[in-house]
């Protein structure tokens, strides 16, 4: 009880700070989820009927996601500085297989007798794509972009660490200062957030999938 | 005979790393208006060579004219829109709503709206579906049968003349099969489109085709003639193998229950007296009689010996009438009804339920023995 005290008046006098580190974390969240989304589905297509480059793609961005958080990053500090880009840079990175994995199940899922009809009334294969393809595929690739969603917001905290912002910020600073006070009422409201933020990504997507699958497939 | 609506000349299809072509040096005339079945064994190369006419597959030798006009080489995706297609999985577009199935080739063809519309509606009405209960529906809530008559309004939608059909009722159950069969057969009969169809059934085959190209492998043509000539006449020993045993039993599927003489077995209208009852019977050669209610509608068998056996009313004597047949039945559904009926006969009606008269095993038999001599007994 005490401490949520402490915690509430923590955070009510950190308006500011909440604000700006809150929209930081946001702005990674949204700008690389739709660079990646755009660029893993687009890998997806492109690849989809060659099992090498496939095969291939996947494997790259499978090491993304295996490679330690921390490093990832801080090897592109030397490339493009400090801040907004190498943290930009590694969560792109981070985000590529789920939704890339996804766009490749979704596509091979597709029902071979819908594409067989399809070409036979004479679609074309960019209408065969864009028209039959991409709309059965997409549930699966929504649930890529949500596992993605779900990723970025978490290990966005690690920007604090090249100086990225974000809600890492308060962790960071809280973890420096641990037994003093208000340092832990720090940690505590880093990760709330990061919880509330994703919750609330997560809220959007769901409304997003309400809105654009078709009732027929869901 | 006239100038063929279809025709595939020299056409080959090999693939590489196979030494023998799918399909060898095909030539095959399709007349504008005729049902063409092509049909043989699995592995014969009859689904390849109907996808090499809407060059779904495309062919590594000969020439496929349309209409007289080569199109072994034009844009093919035109040329699928002026050919209807259906395959026996459907594969309706699970997204889109009925409608917006049915409309996909008017939509590619650039329909206005409201002409699309209309004929959704019109498409939907052909093959027995009501449009304002289905329109709106997706393909998740019909049924395997109610798929494929979706299947087939899509395939008719922008109104080809040419309709490829591929094993298009093989994946349903055989009652609904045969309904949807009958059912085509009667469309065909007002649409008079140009259809090669594909199965792997002869019966299916003798009952669709007003001609039928019987293949053996590499699709290579072993008979192409109408069902009648095939089935009294086949050319090889393969053809023979492959019409199997009964070729007599799968002629009845040409023939209809109004070709046969029917048998007039009196009948007895409700309300009726003992005593008449009786009376009629007597002089009926058969000893049987029809029971009719007041709508002239067949009920019961009535045979003397039943009638003397018990005495209980004349309306729940003698075995009850379950099936009947109507003038546009095959022979092979009378065989099967009159089988499975207690006197070995069966009952005909007309369209209304009003009785018409009996087909029995013996006017059959006569029919069978006038006009099927030919049918060589091996």
């Amino acid at each position: 009880m005490d401490f949520l005290e402490r915690w509430w008046t923590f955070v009510s006098t950190r308006g500011d700070q909440i604000q700006s580190a809150l929209g930081e974390h946001t702005v990674y969240v949204v700008t690389v989820l739709g660079l990646a989304s755009v660029f893993s589905i687009s890998l997806g297509i492109a690849t989809r009927r060659n099992v090498l480059a496939r095969e291939l793609s996947l494997a790259v961005t499978s090491v993304f996601l295996t490679l330690p958080s921390l490093a990832l990053f801080t090897i592109f500090i030397p490339l493009v500085g400090l801040g907004f880009a190498p943290s930009f840079i590694a969560l792109f990175l981070y985000s590529l297989l789920p939704i890339l994995r996804n766009t490749i199940t979704g596509l091979d899922g597709i029902d071979q007798s819908v594409l067989e009809s399809a070409k036979g009334m004479g679609l074309t294969p960019r209408q065969v794509l864009v028209t039959v393809e991409l709309p059965l595929a997409w549930p699966v690739i929504l649930a890529g972009i949500r596992v993605s969603s779900m990723l970025i917001v978490g290990i966005a905290a690690i920007a604090t660490l090249v100086a990225g912002g974000g809600l890492g910020d308060f962790i960071k600073s809280g973890l420096a200062r641990l037994p003093l006070p208000n340092s832990l009422e720090s940690i505590w409201t880093g990760t709330i957030l990061c919880l509330l933020l994703a919750l609330v990504v997560d809220l959007i997507l769901q409304v997003l999938k309400r809105a654009t699958i078709s009732k027929g497939i869901r | 005979m006239s100038e063929p609506l279809i025709r595939l000349e020299n056409v080959t299809k090999s693939y590489p790393g196979t030494e023998a072509p799918a399909v060898g040096n095909l030539t095959l005339d399709v007349y504008a208006g005729e049902v063409l079945v092509l049909v043989g064994p699995s592995g014969c190369g009859k689904s390849t060579t109907l996808r090499l006419i809407n060059r779904l597959i495309e062919p590594t030798g000969g020439r496929i004219f349309l209409k007289g006009e080569d199109v072994t080489d034009i844009d093919s995706s035109q040329l699928r829109r002026k050919i209807g297609y259906v395959i026996q999985q459907v594969g309706l577009f699970p997204h889109r709503t009925i409608a917006e199935n049915i409309a996909t080739v008017p939509k590619l063809l650039g329909w206005d709206k409201a002409t699309t519309t209309a004929r959704v509606d019109e498409m939907l009405e052909l093959v027995s579906m009501d449009p304002a209960v289905y329109r709106d529906r997706y393909p998740k809530e019909l049924s395997g049968g109610q798929a494929q008559r979706v299947g087939v309004a899509r395939a008719l939608a922008a109104d080809p003349d040419v309709l490829l059909m591929d094993e298009p009722f093989g994946a349903i159950d055989p009652i609904t099969r045969d309904r949807l069969q009958n059912e085509f057969l009667r469309l065909q009969q007002d649409l008079k489109k140009t259809i090669v169809f594909v199965t792997h059934d002869i019966d299916e085959a003798i009952k669709m085709g007003n001609r039928i190209a019987i293949l053996r492998e590499g699709s290579e043509i072993a008979q192409i003639d109408t069902p009648e000539v095939i089935l009294s006449d086949p050319a090889d020993e393969f053809v023979e193998n492959f019409l199997g045993s009964g070729a007599i039993l799968k002629g009845l599927t040409l023939k209809k229950v109004r070709d046969i003489d029917l048998h007039d077995i009196p009948a007895l209208e409700m309300p009726v007296m003992r005593d008449e009852a009786l009376r009629v019977l007597e002089a009926s050669p058969e000893k049987t009689a029809v029971l009719l209610d007041k709508d002239h509608k067949p009920l019961r068998w009535i045979s003397e010996a039943s009638l003397n056996r018990t005495t209980q009313p004349i309306e729940k004597s003698g075995k009850p009438i379950t099936i009947d047949l109507q003038p546009e039945d095959t022979l092979q559904d009378a065989l099967g009804v009159m089988l499975q009926s207690s006197v070995g006969m069966a009952v005909v009606v007309d369209r209304s339920g009003k009785y018409l008269g009996c087909c029995s095993i013996e006017s059959l038999a006569s029919l069978i023995i006038s006009d099927g001599g030919g049918t060589p007994s091996s």
